[in-house]
């Protein structure tokens, strides 16, 4: 039964690398986690009270907060294997 | 920020008896940090970034928490501390030593942590690219949560360390920075430097982000710490320049504007007695009433008497007085006095004589000057002396000691409180010492005790060396000592060269005696 994965995605306004860095997850989570994965995305300014939180010094952030312990990565995610190394996610995938 | 919410923070300022101080176009706000804000005329610039950067240990951390502590204490602005090295927890737990409860003034909403100290995990791994948007809004959302005036961020180094793209993280900043100083912050962040004199950062960011630079020091001089601060530039406003000594007390920083101290002094030309009428006549009628006499002589021509005479010519006149005294405690100076015929038990029973016992060693130069500066204060005296700036001399640095006998006696001579001060010479015979050499300038009256080696027999001779703005005798007289104190006679008439040590009789006659 594969589990499923649960990711937050801090971001800072309605900005292009913003839309970059979700247009990536979002190829992540359709390449490699198909139908079981969820994103919450936070942007930072409409919920700083989060941002502090969870620490958020830069963005955009990547949170996977299951299964297994949370990890996180920064950046606009532009090379997906950095990505799931980076979250230890790298045998978790479809492919 | 707009015109209209300036115009208002400094309205509220106004109305609270803060002073604003204004240079050109550019505000000051006091930062509160005791003598910082005389340096840096009048305070920080208001709503601008400030660097205030030293080597390991300098005291950034403790000048940026007492910027914020000031700033709720006196002028009741709240601050934002955003940390990069030391944890929350560590920063409360430290600042506790200067009593500064910053839990209870953030249940109050007047201190807020943002705390970007390092992660348990590591740093987080990067895949593209970023920016410093998360911090940004963290800072915002505090400084709007606790409607901030001061914001400060320690210490940006490890900004540098955890991301090695430099010009990114210097153009957050300046973003950072941007955005605070329109929300009405001043805004000051600190950086470590690798040496006291050399490059002001590694990173470039004193010349991209900040508009002023404040540079804190801990030099090794003579194997003894000195502290001192120094306002590199400030854009567009005016400030003293060149280093100046600070020091780290009970109650936070102290900064010690010395050069600046001797300025506005007024002189009078009430005399006061010296406590030895002999004495006030070589001196045409008294000392003047502000002004600072040094006493001069080697060990046991009776420097000590002189300063107990001066203090207990006080106490006769119903003054207050306050000794500080280096050599000798509080029962050996009570005991001699009793012997030459004084009551200062009861003298400080009537509140008339304070006796301030301290070992030279104990602390630094600035300790020493703040203390004795705040028991001058609490005592209000009319007199002061000081037994014997020569053991001071011995335990500073030839600069400290300098520096800390001019701000001594323009402290007192701003009170009008007159100053006795001694100094014990080296040799027995003649001679002068370091104490003479370097401060002979800032006292108004020298009054020199010398042995005098004549048939066989140690006299001892009084001469007024110097009396600014005074006639005097300028006979050197023989002194005595009894139950009674100091008893001072007739000149000298047939010897000469005591001063230089090598005394030779006037009498020829004398000479063939064997």
């Amino acid at each position: 039964m594969p589990r499923v994965i649960s990711f937050v995605l801090y971001i800072a306004g309605d900005t292009v690398r913003s839309q970059r860095a979700i247009a990536n997850l979002r190829r992540i989570g359709e390449e490699r986690f198909a139908g079981r994965y969820k994103l919450s995305i936070i942007d930072v300014h409409a919920d700083p009270a989060s941002a502090e939180r969870d620490r958020i010094l830069t963005t955009p952030t990547l949170i996977k907060q299951a299964p297994g312990a949370a990890r996180r990565v920064t950046g606009d995610l532009t090379d997906f294997n950095q990505v799931l190394l980076a979250l230890s996610l790298a045998s978790e995938g479809d492919a | 920020m707009s015109m209209a919410a300036k115009k208002a923070a400094r309205a509220r300022r106004a109305a609270r008896g803060q002073h604003l101080t204004r240079q050109g176009s550019i505000d000051k706000i006091a930062t509160g940090i005791p003598g910082f804000d005389f340096v840096a005329g009048g305070g920080l610039p208001e709503c601008r970034a400030t660097l205030v950067a030293g080597t390991a240990g300098s005291a950034k951390t403790i000048f940026v928490s007492h910027f914020l502590t000031a700033g709720i204490q006196r002028f009741n602005e709240a601050g934002v501390f955003v940390t990069f090295e030391d944890s929350p927890v560590d920063i409360r737990r430290n600042m506790c030593a200067f009593g500064w409860d910053i839990e209870r003034w953030e249940r109050d909403n007047k201190w807020a942590f943002v705390d970007v100290s390092p992660e348990t995990n590591g740093p987080t791994p990067i895949v593209g690219a970023f920016d410093l948007g998360g911090l940004l809004s963290r800072i915002e959302h505090a400084v709007r949560r606790t409607k901030a005036r001061r914001v400060t961020l320690d210490s940006l180094n490890a900004l540098f360390v955890q991301f090695p793209d430099r010009a990114l993280i210097r153009s957050e900043l300046f973003r950072i920075t941007t955005a605070l100083k329109q929300m009405g912050a001043t805004v000051v962040f600190t950086a470590e430097r690798t040496e006291d004199y050399g490059a002001i950062t590694q990173f470039g960011i004193e010349e991209f982000v900040a508009d002023n630079v404040v540079l804190l020091r801990n030099i090794l001089v003579d194997e003894r710490r000195r502290r001192t601060i120094e306002i590199l530039k400030f854009r567009g406003a005016s400030h003293e320049r060149g280093e100046v000594p600070f020091t780290v007390m009970e109650h936070g920083l102290i900064v010690i504007p010395i050069s600046a101290q001797q300025l506005t002094q007024e002189s009078t030309t009430v005399r006061v007695t010296s406590g030895i009428p002999e004495l006030d006549r070589m001196c045409n009628g008294g000392i003047f009433r502000d002004s600072i006499v040094l006493v001069s002589g080697a060990t046991g021509t009776g420097k000590t008497l002189m300063s107990a005479q001066f203090l207990n010519g006080g106490v006769q006149k119903r003054e207050r007085c306050l000794l500080f005294a280096f050599e000798e405690s509080r029962d050996q100076l009570f005991r001699n006095a009793a012997a030459w015929g004084m009551d200062f038990e009861k003298a400080e029973q009537q509140g008339r004589l304070v006796v301030q016992n301290q070992y030279p060693h104990a602390m630094p130069m600035e300790d020493h000057l703040v203390r004795m500066r705040n028991l001058i204060e609490t005592v209000a005296p009319t007199r002061v002396a000081v037994d014997s700036l020569s053991a001071l001399e011995r335990v500073f640095t030839l600069k400290s000691f300098r520096e800390f006998v001019i701000s001594l006696t323009s402290t007192l001579k701003k009170q009008q409180i007159a100053g006795l001060f001694t100094s014990t010479t080296p040799s027995l015979l003649g001679g002068g010492s370091i104490t003479e050499k370097h401060i002979s300038t800032l006292t108004d009256s020298i009054i020199l005790l010398r042995y005098v080696e004549s048939k066989g027999q140690m006299r001892r001779s009084i001469n007024i060396l110097k009396m600014r703005g005074s006639p005097h005798d300028t006979q050197l007289r023989e002194y005595t000592i009894d139950g009674h104190g100091m008893h001072i006679g007739e000149p000298f008439r047939d010897v000469s060269g005591i001063l230089s040590g090598l005394v030779h009789s006037l009498v020829v006659e004398d000479e063939r005696d064997e």
